[in-house]
């Protein structure tokens, strides 16, 4: 076969994720007295005292490949990050099971870092979080602030930044690792508009070197820019699965 | 072909399934760092509002010990030790370390949900960042203690040098305690209610304030009992070693070490078995 008819998304190198028949149901305590229901005998020991179940998941099931990078499009509440969340092992599925070639990853390290704390601290702290050694974030400190542009305040304390200094941080750590298999959800533009710029062409670059990217995002230019495969979830079951154009397409189609 | 046999012939493994015991605890221990980060970073961020900033860690339990000294001493009368303000600082200061590792460590899973769901490592590296951050708290404190002993007249020994085997055995005590206090806090959020009342029903029944011996002389049974107490163990072998006026029988070090061992195997075990829980709720 000639190479350059080799379409851009090989649909089948190797097997890299499973979904199957994912259901995710969360037990959620609602308050209020709507929860509870009429009749219905709440107490202290009941165990069913004004908890509701939400299906967020019934069914879902695909399989991803090497080098795919697969947007995840539906409207809010449809899914999207269940299913995300699912794949990263963080949400328990109720039934059904993914599978894995390694733990795929979410793009982010905010959740580790400590407002208190100097930049540079926290720089360590996330890296570490993140799995690196010491001696590796050693030698990634530089990049690191040079990329999120924090040259000057980066012995202040990381709660006297900005909101886009922080952001800006916390991608830039997070963005220093490298996964095979990872999650960005909608966390393609933070901060200024140059940095914006700066961080799109980083995931292009994180996407070069993933095998697997996953793009939860409402910017279907994203999705389009990003993405060769695109995934519709809608109300927890897969809408459509197929190439970006055509699932783009329908979806735009049923929001008119 | 079921999907399982499908992904396990493509090299797939299920994500998010429980590592097995020792994998589990090298993976823990890969991340050392990071737990030791944490609490170092947790001491540094806790007290940097602080007009006094680090100095608390030591002025908090000095002050305990002086309110806590100088009541209930007041109120044993002639049941007070003539030995008592050394007795109190040992008792007070050690038991922090005990009291905060359990309440710290419930909450260890439960106050870091945003960690547990955004980012994969094992999760017992948490309440090990706890110990480690409850430890190197009661450094400084121990260097308190050593002064205030030197005033109250006790001066250093080599046989203080077992204060170091003693901390060593009690850490991991207190390691144990806070793992099945981690878990039990993700099955049952209302003991982050109850466990300050369990705390302080430990602090008054563990002979942190009052000697055994002397109060409880009317039962015997009672006093034989509290041998077995581990953090009266504690104490009494802290005191024993600190204090020329106090001794104590040598088979409570093989108490101890042994109640540590048993409640960190337990601790252990018990932590690890739910390690797909944490964070999913």
């Amino acid at each position: 076969m000639d190479e350059t008819e080799v379409p851009d998304a090989v649909p089948h190198g190797r097997l890299v994720v499973i979904v199957d028949n994912l259901h995710v149901t969360y037990r959620v305590f609602a308050g209020g007295r709507a929860a509870t229901g009429a009749g219905a005998r709440s107490g202290l020991l009941s165990k069913a005292r004004g908890v509701r179940s939400v299906l967020a998941l019934r069914g879902v099931s695909f399989r991803a490949y090497e080098n795919e990078s697969i947007g995840v499009i539906g409207s809010n509440g449809s899914g999207k990050s269940t299913l995300m969340r699912a794949l990263t092992g963080l949400t328990a599925p109720s039934q059904g099971a993914v599978y894995a070639s390694s733990r795929p990853n979410l793009l982010g390290v905010g959740a580790a870092l400590i407002p208190e704390l100097s930049g540079g601290h926290n720089i360590l702290l996330g890296g570490l979080a993140l799995g690196f050694s010491k001696k590796e974030i050693a030698e990634l400190r530089d990049d690191i602030i040079e990329f999120a542009g924090l040259e000057k305040s980066i012995d202040f304390p990381m709660r006297t930044y900005s909101s886009g200094m922080q952001a800006k941080l916390k991608f830039s750590i997070a963005a220093s690792k490298q996964h095979e298999i990872l999650i960005v959800d909608e966390a393609l533009a933070v901060g200024d508009k140059h940095f914006r710029a700066k961080s799109e062409a980083r995931i292009r670059e994180m996407r070069a070197n993933a095998g697997t990217i996953f793009l939860v995002s409402h910017s279907m230019k994203s999705i389009r820019d990003t993405c060769n495969r695109t995934i519709w979830i809608n109300e927890g079951v897969l809408e459509m699965d197929g190439d970006t154009e055509s699932v783009v397409a329908a979806y735009e189609a049923s929001k008119k | 072909m079921s999907v399982a046999d499908q992904a396990a012939a493509a090299g797939l493994h299920r994500v998010g399934a429980r590592p097995a015991l020792w994998p589990y605890l090298r993976q823990t221990w890969d991340r050392r760092d990071f737990a030791v980060a944490m609490a170092r970073f947790r001491i540094e961020a806790g007290y940097s509002s602080n007009r006094l900033g680090a100095l608390w860690m030591v002025l908090r339990p000095t002050l305990n010990a002086l309110i806590y000294g100088s009541i209930f001493g007041i109120m044993q009368g002639s049941n007070m030790p003539s030995d008592y303000p050394a007795f109190i600082v040992i008792g007070v200061f050690l038991f922090e370390f005990f009291s905060q590792s359990m309440t710290n460590g419930a909450t260890s899973i439960t106050r870091n949900r945003a960690l547990v769901q955004s980012l994969a490592f094992p999760r017992m590296a948490l309440p090990t960042a706890v110990v480690i951050q409850q430890f190197l708290s009661l450094v400084p404190m121990l260097g308190v203690m050593v002064v205030a002993l030197v005033i109250l007249g006790d001066y250093p020994t080599w046989s203080w040098l077992l204060m170091i085997p003693l901390v060593a055995v009690f850490s991991l005590f207190n390691f144990g305690v806070a793992l099945v206090s981690a878990r039990l806090t993700v099955h049952l959020r209302d003991l982050t209610q109850l466990l300050p009342f369990i705390s302080r029903l430990l602090f008054y029944t563990s002979g942190v304030l009052f000697d055994v011996d002397r109060i409880l002389a009317r039962w015997p049974w009672l006093v034989t009992a509290y041998d077995f107490h581990p953090i009266y163990q504690v104490l009494s072998l802290a005191r024993a070693v600190l204090m020329g006026s106090r001794e104590v029988d040598p088979m409570f070090w093989v108490y101890l070490t042994g109640w540590s061992v048993l409640t960190l195997v337990l601790g252990v075990l018990f932590f690890w078995a739910a390690e797909e829980r944490y964070g999913r709720d």
